[in-house]
């Protein structure tokens, strides 16, 4: 609606390359960010966005290129330059002092004398002005490690704000929020807009680039593709781009047909070794046949839950698998006696747990099963024949390259992602344990993944899907339970429920009716 | 995918920083006032100019493949064990009491008992520093150095007390039947008409030292319990994820690591002295961590180290014979800057290399 200003560019870069070795990371990449505006970078996961914005806050040094700041022709060494210049950066895992105060936080490494108390008034009457502005309020005297995510991540943009920058990056913000967190996010987004200030977004949400952003560029294999105006593409548009070819965004499935209980929790309370309750006493069960999805902001629970049903968290209550209890506390509660039930596990973290990154793709199709006797010949492993197995499972499942020899962590996250997957499911387990089956999983290989899933599902198979991904959550799942504070705040079915409602439960408030404000 | 081919990575690296070493060596050599050349010549003819000088060799080699190998169980578990040192005594202590205790009609039979006892004594000593980093977490490092002071001091008190032959002043066993005796190369080659010095001590646990390479190699990379050491070395929450037991890998792959250590103990004490002599390890156990550096913890390439380090011994004794003024500190200079070259400062050459590969692959496509 607001007319472009054509002339004025608060971010202007010509021809930056980056190289790694052999890696060409930024190639020849040119973007010209009005002033004043919202623009959004994505790509899929190694097309270099993250590299560029490290070029443009001065971690990197580019090969070729160069950087214009309000027009400014302007070289950026190091941080101290890019703060200089004007750029504020809110990273994905926030660089604080978690036993400082809000207030201490702001002013570290821009302290104006030797005693703190000036520094502190001063940092403390900038504070009440910009929570007044933008709506940032925090309280300045609260230890960060006691806010939650969301507030931590305004007391990042607050030091950008504070450090005077007009131009803030943000790189995946909305990854650890909740629903309601992140539209407040977007609020002040916008309230920075509308004081002048320009933004980039770093995403791979599609839904947040169209919801808040004036331009958005796309970025594959290191190369700056297109420049759009967000109003005149659509998310299937971007998706395109960003992979190469047609996505299907939406998961086909037919209604789910629920047979007996597979797992069934009652109970279940798990103290972490810190002595610290993070599940309280949670009682679910999944059914053959259905997928249940547990949603909620990440360390609520959710992964304790997927521990301990995986076998390497203890845990007290009471855990059956198809009629049968499995051992909790005691000898048999291990992963190997875990698979020896009928489970398999997908683990939430596949670069530290579900894979081991320097084995070989053909080592790691058996990490866990190693003691099937399929795999054994006399004294010795059958490396011979893991290899034709794992060749095969690589064909099924279509890991590029189709390399059994070569190393784990020389696989896209996505194809790491897909080993794992063929490694659980192809040994037909009763109950398939999935903790986020696309984190750091490009667009085309989500696709793949969540369609095996459901065929999985169709097979009669019960499944456990942990996700902090809310579309996620709800277009796999036959029914959803929200995890907050180790409880189970409610259960709903995902034709029977929305966004808002999933984010007020994840938030952990659970009168819905009362709570269903505009 | 691999920045730089395999040959390069494995053998070129060592040989350039096998190279350098010598350069820097002679510097050193040349400064104090000798001709580096000489240095070379005399610790190559040393070493294997002779029967006499490869049968030592071959004798300090065995040693080196037995602590390197012990170190390199441990290494792919990702513990760093300090403790071949002590553990090689002790190993020691194990034969001796094995070869006193039976007058032993013939090596055969002796060979495999001695073994078992060095096996067991060594892994043993290894076992307790084991158990408290399972259980406890009790960094090993540190426990394997503890255990080295405590298993020589053991020896010192036993070699001194119920051990030592009646009768004499110096701190050893009685020497044992002579039916314990291994045969030596000379022994050995005698047979099939090749003349071997009977001076070199280098005797058939030679052979068993490569067998225990073979059997290594077998282990990390054809058996289950490989697999599952390899695991561990590179991912702890991993394993947990798979369900292999922490406290199962670190017993299992430091009380190996042990007992290989212990090994050394045959070449030395049974191939050699023919009784239990204090301080007979003489720092080999803290070489095979050099050795096993340096073969980047494969038995292949642990025994090519060995034989490497075997040289180096050798050829450094012969030079204080050969070049008078030559000083035992000389040598061992020259030896650590070998060392320091091959282990410890890989990447300063590695680093470089790579990079001209990629250099010389992006050229070439």
């Amino acid at each position: 609606m607001r007319p472009q200003q054509a002339a004025a560019s608060a971010i202007e870069l010509r021809g930056i390359s980056k190289a790694f070795g052999p890696v060409q990371a930024n190639k020849d990449i040119s973007i010209n960010v009005a002033k004043g505006s919202v623009h959004g970078i994505i790509g899929e996961n190694g097309a270099g966005k993250s590299t560029l914005m490290s070029i443009l806050y001065g971690f990197y040094k580019a090969d070729a290129g160069e950087i214009f700041i309000n027009g400014q022709k302007t070289v950026i060494t190091d941080s101290q330059a890019a703060i200089a210049a004007g750029i504020g950066m809110v990273f994905q895992h926030f660089k604080l002092v978690e036993n400082f105060t809000v207030l201490e936080n702001v002013i570290l490494g821009v302290e104006n004398g030797p005693m703190l108390r000036d520094s502190l008034d001063n940092a403390r009457e900038a504070l009440k002005h910009l929570a007044e502005e933008y709506e940032l309020d925090v309280d300045p005297d609260a230890v960060v490690q006691d806010l939650s995510v969301g507030h931590q991540q305004r007391v990042e943009i607050l030091k950008a704000l504070y450090r005077r920058a007009d131009i803030l990056i943000l790189d995946e913000p909305t990854g650890v929020l909740t629903p309601a967190e992140a539209d407040h996010l977007f609020r002040i987004l916008r309230n920075l807009k509308e004081e002048g200030k320009t933004i980039i977004l770093i995403t791979h949400k599609l839904r947040e680039i169209m919801n808040v952003t004036d331009t958005v560029s796309v970025m594959r294999r290191g190369e700056m593709l297109d420049t759009v105006t967000t109003a005149e593409t659509s998310p299937e548009d971007l998706a395109e781009r960003m992979v190469g070819r047609k996505v299907l965004l939406r998961v086909d499935k037919k209604p789910a047909k629920p047979g007996d209980v597979v797992l069934n929790v009652e109970n279940l309370k798990v103290v972490d070794t810190f002595g610290v309750e993070r599940v309280k006493g949670i009682s679910l069960n999944v059914r053959a046949g259905e997928i249940l999805g547990v949603a909620g902001v990440a360390g609520n629970g959710q992964s304790e839950l997927l521990e301990v049903l995986g076998g390497f968290h203890k845990a007290t209550g009471k855990i059956t698998v198809n009629g049968q209890e499995i051992d909790l506390t005691g000898k048999f509660s291990d992963g190997q006696s875990r698979r020896a039930r009928g489970i398999a596990h997908v683990p939430e973290d596949r670069q530290a747990e579900g894979l081991i990154m320097e084995f070989t793709a053909w080592e790691n199709m058996v990490f866990g099963y190693h003691h099937a006797a399929e795999y054994q010949s006399g004294l010795l492993m059958n490396n011979a024949g893991i290899k034709t197995i794992a060749a095969e499972k690589m064909e099924r499942f279509d890991v590029r390259p189709r390399n059994p020899m070569l190393a784990a962590k020389n696989f896209s996250g996505g194809n790491q992602q897909k080993i794992v997957l063929a490694r659980e499911m192809e040994r037909d387990p009763d109950l398939l344990l999935v903790g986020q089956p696309t984190r750091g999983v490009d667009i085309g290989a989500i696709e793949f993944i969540h369609q095996q899933i459901i065929a999985l599902r169709d097979q009669g198979k019960a499944i456990l899907l942990v996700s902090v991904e809310l579309d996620e959550i709800m277009s796999l799942s036959d029914r959803i339970a929200v995890m907050f504070d180790g409880q189970i705040m409610g259960e709903r079915l995902p034709e029977e429920t929305n966004e808002q409602d999933l984010g007020l439960l994840m938030a952990g408030i659970t009168e819905r009716k009362g709570a269903n404000h505009g | 995918m691999d920045k730089m081919p395999r040959w390069a990575d494995v053998i070129l690296v060592p040989i350039i920083n096998i190279f350098l070493a010598f350069i820097v060596a002679g510097l050193v050599v040349l400064a104090i006032g000798y001709n580096p050349f000489d240095m070379v010549y005399w610790m190559i003819k040393g070493s294997l100019g002779s029967s006499t000088g490869i049968g030592y060799t071959l004798y300090y080699a065995t040693n080196f493949i037995f602590t390197g190998l012990a170190f390199s169980v441990a290494m792919h578990a990702k513990m760093f064990n300090i403790g071949g040192e002590g553990q090689a005594a002790i190993g020691g202590l194990g034969a001796a009491l094995v070869l006193l205790a039976v007058p032993w009609p013939h090596w055969t039979l002796a060979l495999p008992f001695a073994i078992l006892g060095a096996g067991v004594f060594g892994a043993a000593w290894a076992a307790v520093p084991a158990y408290l980093q399972a259980k406890r977490g009790s960094h090993i490092v540190i426990t394997t150095i503890m255990f080295n002071f405590i298993g020589a001091s053991l020896l010192v008190f036993l070699l001194n007390g119920v051990l030592k032959k009646p009768g004499q002043q110096a701190a050893e066993t009685a020497t044992f039947f002579e039916g314990a005796q291994l045969p030596t190369f000379h022994d050995m080659l005698a047979p099939f008409g090749i003349a071997f010095s009977k001076n070199a001590p280098a005797n058939v646990t030679f052979l068993v030292a490569l067998l225990a390479a073979v059997l290594v190699w077998l282990l990390i990379w054809r058996t289950r319990l490989g697999y599952q050491i390899r695991a561990f070395g590179h991912s702890e929450s991993a394993t947990a994820y798979a369900g292999i037991s922490s406290i199962r890998i670190t017993m299992m792959a430091m009380l190996i690591s042990g007992g290989l250590a212990g090994l050394m103990a045959i070449n030395v004490v049974m191939g050699e002295a023919e009784r239990m002599v204090l301080g007979f390890v003489e720092g080999a156990g803290f070489m095979g961590i050099a050795v096993a550096l340096m073969g980047r913890n494969h038995p292949f390439g642990i025994v090519l180290a060995s034989l490497l380090f075997g040289m180096l011994n050798q050829g450094g004794f012969e030079l204080l014979w050969e070049m008078p003024g030559m000083s035992r500190e000389m040598v061992i200079v020259i030896q650590a800057l070998i060392i320091i070259f091959t282990g410890a400062l890989v990447n300063m050459t590695r680093d470089p290399l790579e990079r001209l590969f990629i250099r010389m692959n992006t050229r070439a496509t």
